[in-house]
């Protein structure tokens, strides 16, 4: 029976141990002298089983995860050698469906985790370059209406069509054109752009070149972060590949239309993901941004015409030129078509890349596809679109995701960052948090998001020490409006977001840290106090532990904490063989 | 400053700025750690840098990111070879440079820790590793130790949030860490077993 082997090589697995994993499989292969391919793939999306091999057969895929090096001499000793699963670590066999992937449908992921994206090959064998082949005998006109007929939207957050975009592009004037891919994925708690990039460089490069032929634009820039490295090569490799094969380059498949693709990599800033500030970011300046008009459709990139789009909007294009715009369409709500991806993470079961339509319900992507709460904790919250988006509640489980629900509700469908939040998190705290990532990112050019941000911060500092009343909070919200309505670009416009959200939602929990002095989840370090319990052994563990010194006690006795020396950091309890310290 | 040993490679974290001429800790190869002369292999590199780019405005940031990538920070003399080369005022240079977060002045240790601070990694406790990797190697965030061995930052994310809090030690990323779990990979850094 012929079969293959796969290896999840994204960040994420690397990050787990997938190198070494590969190594030992490379390893047991020899040993047994076994001629099976061996293929190092993108994101396959089950994060919290990396990492993690696929093993195809004639009869399915067998998926192994949650390995470590030590497991591969059995592995492959009774799956290759004996052919029985080895049942440690299977996650699925062909004879039953994971239900991780009952709910998702994959257009934009179909080949992450599928093929080796270094591999220029294997893209082209799952249909790759079709869609450009066809593409550059349609005129330019008739793919911008077909993007306009899929409703395809922007996924970068703010999901303005895209049909419509690349349509200003076009009737742009000028000798020449520039094209842009957003990769500068800012978002903290975010990585679909990074997995899209990692495991299927070659189908962002399709959609770029589509869209370059319709807008007419002659040279384009992928921005992407520097935190991402692998994303880089592969793209770098990508890039190469497809100049030999005459996809990009000069006379692009013998035709007169010419476009070439230059990476250039981020410094940095999270400010850079606004479009201005980063084509400035291009020129070699500081990436502020500026005002619009005019857009950058008019006066972009070197003050010529430029479209920008983001990674996964670009990655979509091919898919609805091979499948066409009523199949797009076909997919999503009325208003948005296809799918959309998220990085499903924080206290999840099974956290990892989830690819759905859009218009599926929060619960469904949580629960049905997270599989709910990790420890057996209660869902609290779930904050969606990262610093510029809000935080939604169990009232909102069944909001189906779309741009326009999302909005309404106070987040955003935003790039697609999606962290779930259970009862020990503090929503003043995970306010007080995003604050201090945009005030650190705000660029400084506007007064509303420079100034503002910090003295809204400072206000979230004094509330999560119980400091401020009634009056402060309404206050807060006054500022966070003006923040919205007067700053420059979308960074301040959102910033006061996760604030508002937070305070329309968990308004009762901003009272009990400035009414009654209490932080119900237990996290704002002035309100709490740790105390040791009768039920302490006396092992002095948490004694050597504390960092401040703050803890005594004789051997076998019961430890006392020195309240006014303890810096409540926790590591006492971390530490603690019997659960004997409480926290209030 | 960071040299490059002109007998065997070997690049190496180097203190004494006064000393004329240093060893190779890997070769024993003595040669000069002065900017000039014939074996300063740092100016060599820095023209090398240069020349590859054209010189125009948007060269900025790629030759930056690329000093940075062979020296670890960016010194002050090359900046000024940059201005000349670019034909850019100093003050510009470190206007851009100072404005983005990846951009360095002072010299890092050997090793780079990177606590991150992600969503994900913040309501999974990433303050109370920061905390003890700190505690551990007694050092503020941002700062280098007085050995130059681990300069420790925080960063905004390292996209490997299924498997938070995570820290990155130089290019290995370190998964599901409880603050035991940081300092005994700090621990095995220090022995030089990794």
């Amino acid at each position: 029976m012929s079969k293959n082997i796969r290896v999840g090589y994204a960040s994420c697995g690397i990050a787990a141990g997938a190198e070494e994993v590969y190594q030992a499989l490379e390893g047991e292969l020899e040993k047994h002298g076994l001629d099976i391919d061996l293929e190092k793939v993108g994101c396959i999306g089950m994060c919290h089983n990396e990492p993690i091999i696929e093993i195809e057969d004639d009869e399915g895929t067998y998926t192994y995860g949650n390995l470590e090096a030590d497991n591969i001499s059995q592995l492959v000793e009774k799956h290759l050698v004996e052919e029985i699963p080895y049942e440690d670590k299977l996650i699925t066999s062909p004879s039953e469906e994971y239900d991780y992937f009952t709910k998702q449908r994959k257009l934009v992921l179909r080949n992450s985790g599928e093929i080796d994206p270094e591999s220029i090959e294997d893209y082209i064998e799952r249909d790759g370059y079709e869609a450009l082949e066809n593409a550059l005998d349609m005129e330019p006109q008739e793919i911008i209406d077909t993007i306009k007929e899929s409703n395809l939207r922007g996924r970068g957050g703010a999901g303005f069509p895209t049909g419509m975009k690349w349509q200003f592009a076009k009737d742009a004037d000028a000798d020449e054109k520039y094209l842009i891919c957003n990769a500068d994925e800012g978002d903290p708690g975010a990585f679909m752009d990074r997995s899209v990039l990692e495991g299927d460089p070659h189908a962002v490069l399709e959609g770029m070149i589509i869209g370059a032929y319709a807008t007419g634009a002659s040279k384009g820039y992928i921005y992407c972060r520097a935190e991402y490295p692998i994303a880089v090569k592969r793209l770098g490799i990508a890039i190469e590949k497809a100049r030999v094969r005459g996809f990009l380059g000069e006379s692009i498949l013998d035709t007169d239309f010419s476009f070439d693709i230059q990476i250039k990599e981020g410094a940095g800033a999270f400010v850079c993901g606004e479009e201005t500030a980063l084509m400035h970011s291009i020129e070699g300046e500081r990436g502020m941004p500026r005002p619009r008009p005019p857009f950058p459709a008019q006066e972009g990139l070197f003050e010529k015409p430029t479209n920008i789009n983001n990674v996964e909007t670009w990655a979509n294009v091919p898919w609805i030129l091979r499948n066409g715009a009523e199949e797009f369409n076909s997919i999503g709500t009325e208003e948005s078509g296809g799918t959309k991806v998220f990085a499903l993470a924080g206290k999840i079961k099974r956290g990892g890349l989830v690819e759905v339509p859009i218009g599926t319900t929060l619960r469904e992507v949580i629960f049905d596809i997270g599989g709910g709460i990790a420890d057996k904790k209660d869902f609290k919250a779930v904050q969606l679109g990262g610093p510029s988006g809000g935080c939604l509640t169990t009232d909102h489980l069944d909001t189906p995701v779309d741009y326009e629900t999302l909005t309404e509700a106070g987040a955003i469908m935003g790039s697609g960052g999606m962290i779930v939040m259970d009862e020990d998190d503090c929503m003043v705290n995970v306010a007080h948090y995003f604050l201090d990532f945009t005030q650190e990112e705000s660029c400084g050019k506007c007064t509303f998001c420079r100034v503002g941000t910090k003295r809204l911060l400072e206000m979230l500092e004094d509330f999560s020490k119980g400091k401020g009343n009634e009056e402060e909070i309404d206050k807060l919200k006054d500022m966070a409006d003006k923040i919205k309505k007067h700053s420059l670009c979308g960074l301040g416009q959102t910033a006061p977001n996760p604030v508002l959200t937070t305070l329309r939602y968990f308004e009762d929990e901003y009272k009990a840290h400035l009414e009654d002095g209490e932080c119900p989840a237990n996290v704002c370090r002035e309100l709490i106090t740790y105390t040791v319990s009768e039920d302490c052994i006396g092992c002095g563990t948490c004694a050597q532990e504390c960092p401040a010194n703050a803890i005594s006690g004789g051997s076998k006795e019961v430890h006392v904490i020195d309240q006014d020396v303890c810096i409540r950091c926790g590591a006492c309890q971390e530490v603690c063989p019997v659960d004997a310290v409480e926290v209030e | 400053m960071k040299l490059e040993c002109d007998n065997c490679g070997h690049e190496w974290f180097y203190q004494d700025e006064e000393e004329d001429m240093v060893l190779c800790p890997e070769c024993q190869n003595e040669m000069k750690a002065s900017l000039e002369g014939e074996s300063c292999s740092l100016e060599r590199d820095v023209e090398g840098v240069l020349e590859t780019y054209p010189s125009q405005p948007s060269s900025l940031i790629p030759i930056l990111q690329e000093i940075q990538k062979k020296f670890g920070y960016l010194p002050r003399d090359v900046i000024e070879d940059i201005a000349e080369y670019l034909e850019l005022p100093v003050s510009k240079i470190y206007g851009v440079a100072t404005f983005y977060a990846q951009f360095r002045f002072e010299p890092l240790g050997d090793h780079m820790i990177r606590v991150c601070h992600g969503t994900a990694c913040h309501v999974k406790g990433a303050d109370k590793i920061g905390e003890a990797v700190e505690n551990k190697l007694g050092i503020e965030t941002g700062e280098t130790t007085e050995d130059g061995q681990f300069t420790l930052e925080r960063v905004a994310c390292l996209g490997c949030c299924s498997l938070a809090p995570v820290m990155m030690v130089d290019d290995t990323a370190h998964g599901d860490l409880t603050r035991e779990k940081a300092k005994d990979i700090i621990e095995k850094y220090k022995e030089g077993e990794t």
